[in-house]
């Protein structure tokens, strides 16, 4: 069937006395989890990045051929399992959306989800940052992020009993309303964090070391980027305020204050490493201050009532309509789509594909990784901050 | 930004009327089910137009509808980051799933670089084969992999190697 030789087999199969394939991973530490890149090198060159994955697929997609909609989100958690309250809640708003009940969602709930959702992107903002630094040879960094970290989990797991792995907003609601106290103590926490986040600034942002290690290292420009279908970041970090958050103005975001972090270019040129690093800590920033106006409303015109049952809503029998449907949303690491396709006659989805950030992004790294040294593609491929859970889904 | 009847309009006059196969437009997203091969042309005018500039590709999907009718289509989602607006692209193929000769659509990686491996994901998990792609390999499972796992008819393996799969 494959008449064509593969640009695989091109790169392969013949080559020059001075060349050497070289296997990086699937246990190497820079890798961020089983991921193999093959490098043709040329001494301390690397020709070309060859990516293999697939270590860790589970074929998330064949499951949900025999799972019922609300069974699915716990396989979702399993994806971006950095950021497990964010597949769920694109996951849900698909679903609901394809439902007719998205509008309907009271508000207490919503202002919930995207709080817990910003919680948990600031959680997986810490561990990119952390393990970026540790790639670098920083290592002072990862354990003040994985101390702050450990702030978050602890109270996500007060909400929804489990660590990582969340499932905790449901097709139509929640697993249950935030325990009694958790607000004031968010609050507490956003007052601990906001200095924080300013000394971890001071330690790696303006850190020569790292400067020399990050800017003008694996420039990504805006034209491939698009075209390779690059989101979240690695978008922004090329210079484009493009966020899903405000572009398809999805949950209560439309009511939420908030700034798009974008890439200048201030220690070397516009899309390198040091931008896309930077991006990151300035979303940071950005959702702290979307917290403190949910924890503000949530205490205020929607606090806790007695009456309030966030599973009033959950509808008892899932059924949408025939229809093909795609759903986007801004994950912690670019654009999360599902792609559904219904019957409309029983519970269990037809089809449901998943479109991962980290798929995309990684696509893009044998572009700018050719011709880097060894050294400059552990600093690209950190920047990129992929979660194999959900390349491998 | 133009409606999805504009679009169509707009295709209809660059190609004629044989291009567009249907469409679809009962649910809340329309899609328009473009003959196959006529894909990559559209395509390329779709993202090249200054009318329409879709020069994201979001999402592609290789879909088997069902061992009854023997369909399988390619989706396209396309998206257009000037205008901000979405585009769903369908080609739709009937095949008898003999195993000899894979449903083969024409690839669109020359397009939208982010094609390429949504192409191969297409091929690794759904056995479709793209005609023109430059690196047409499994990319998430082994490539001795037999079968394809999101056909309907797909029977799960049993062992892998003389391991046995639970």
């Amino acid at each position: 069937m494959l008449s064509r030789k593969t640009r695989y087999a091109e790169l392969t199969e013949h080559l020059e006395p001075e060349e050497m394939i070289i296997n990086m991973g699937p246990q190497h530490p820079s890798t961020h989890g089983v991921l193999r890149l093959e490098l043709i090198t040329d001494g301390e060159i690397v020709k070309e990045v060859i990516p293999h994955m697939g270590y860790l697929h589970r074929c998330f997609e064949k499951h949900c051929e025999s799972l019922s909609y609300q069974q699915i989100i716990p396989f979702v958690d399993r994806m971006d399992y950095l950021a497990s309250m964010n597949n769920d809640h694109a996951f849900v708003m698909g679903v609901e959306r394809m439902l007719g009940i998205d509008q309907d969602i009271p508000k207490r709930i919503e202002y919930i989800r995207v709080l817990v959702c910003e919680l948990n992107r600031i959680g997986s903002h810490l561990i990119a940052i952390g393990t970026y630094g540790i790639d670098i040879g920083a290592f002072t960094p990862f354990l003040w992020c994985f101390r702050d970290r450990e702030h978050i989990m602890n109270m996500l797991e007060w909400a929804s009993g489990s660590r990582m792995l969340y499932n905790y907003i449901w097709i139509g609601g929640l697993f249950y309303d935030l325990p009694v106290g958790f607000e004031e103590r968010c609050g507490e926490f956003i007052e601990y964090f906001k200095p924080k986040l300013k000394e971890l600034d001071q330690l790696l942002t303006d850190n020569q070391i790292f400067i020399n290690r990050t800017a003008g290292v694996g420039i990504l420009p805006l034209d491939v980027a698009i075209n390779y279908g690059c989101s979240g970041p690695m978008l922004r970090g090329s210079g484009l305020k493009w966020d899903l958050r405000r572009v398809d103005e999805y949950s209560v975001y439309p009511e939420l204050e908030f700034d798009i972090p974008v890439g200048k270019g201030e220690m070397g040129k516009a899309g390198d490493c040091w931008d896309r690093y930077k991006v990151r800590v300035d979303e940071i920033v950005q959702s702290v201050h979307i917290i403190e106006q949910c924890l503000n409303r949530l205490q205020k015109e929607l606090k806790r009532s007695p009456d309030f049952d966030p599973r009033a809503m959950l509808p008892k029998k899932i059924i949408p309509k025939e229809q093909d449907f795609y759903i986007r949303s801004e994950n912690p690491k670019g654009e999360l789509g599902y792609y559904f396709i219904t019957d409309g006659k029983t519970e269990i989805p037809k089809r449901v594909k998943a479109r991962a950030p980290s798929f995309s992004n990684l696509s893009v790294l044998p572009e700018i990784a050719r011709g880097v040294l060894i050294a400059d593609l552990v600093a690209i491929l950190g920047s990129i901050d992929i979660v194999l859970g959900e390349v491998d889904r | 930004m133009m409606t999805f009847n504009q679009i169509k309009d707009l295709l209809l006059q660059k190609f004629g009327s044989e291009v567009i196969a249907g469409e679809q437009i009962s649910g809340i997203q329309h899609a328009l089910i473009i003959k196959k091969d006529s894909i990559a042309d559209v395509c390329l005018e779709l993202r090249d137009n200054e009318r329409t500039y879709f020069d994201f590709l979001s999402c592609l999907t290789g879909v088997d509808h069902g061992v009854e009718d023997n369909r399988f289509a390619v989706v396209y989602h396309l998206a257009s980051i000037p205008y901000k607006s979405q585009l769903t692209l369908k080609v739709i193929i009937e095949h008898d799933r003999s195993s000899d000769i894979l449903p083969s659509f024409p690839t669109v990686s020359h397009v939208w670089k982010a094609a390429e491996w949504h192409e191969r994901e297409a091929f690794d998990l759904t056995g479709f084969y793209f005609d023109g792609h430059p690196d047409l390999r499994r990319i998430l499972l082994p490539d001795d992999w037999e079968g394809y796992p999101l056909r309907k008819d797909y029977v799960a393996a049993e062992e892998y190697k003389g391991i046995k799969i639970n």
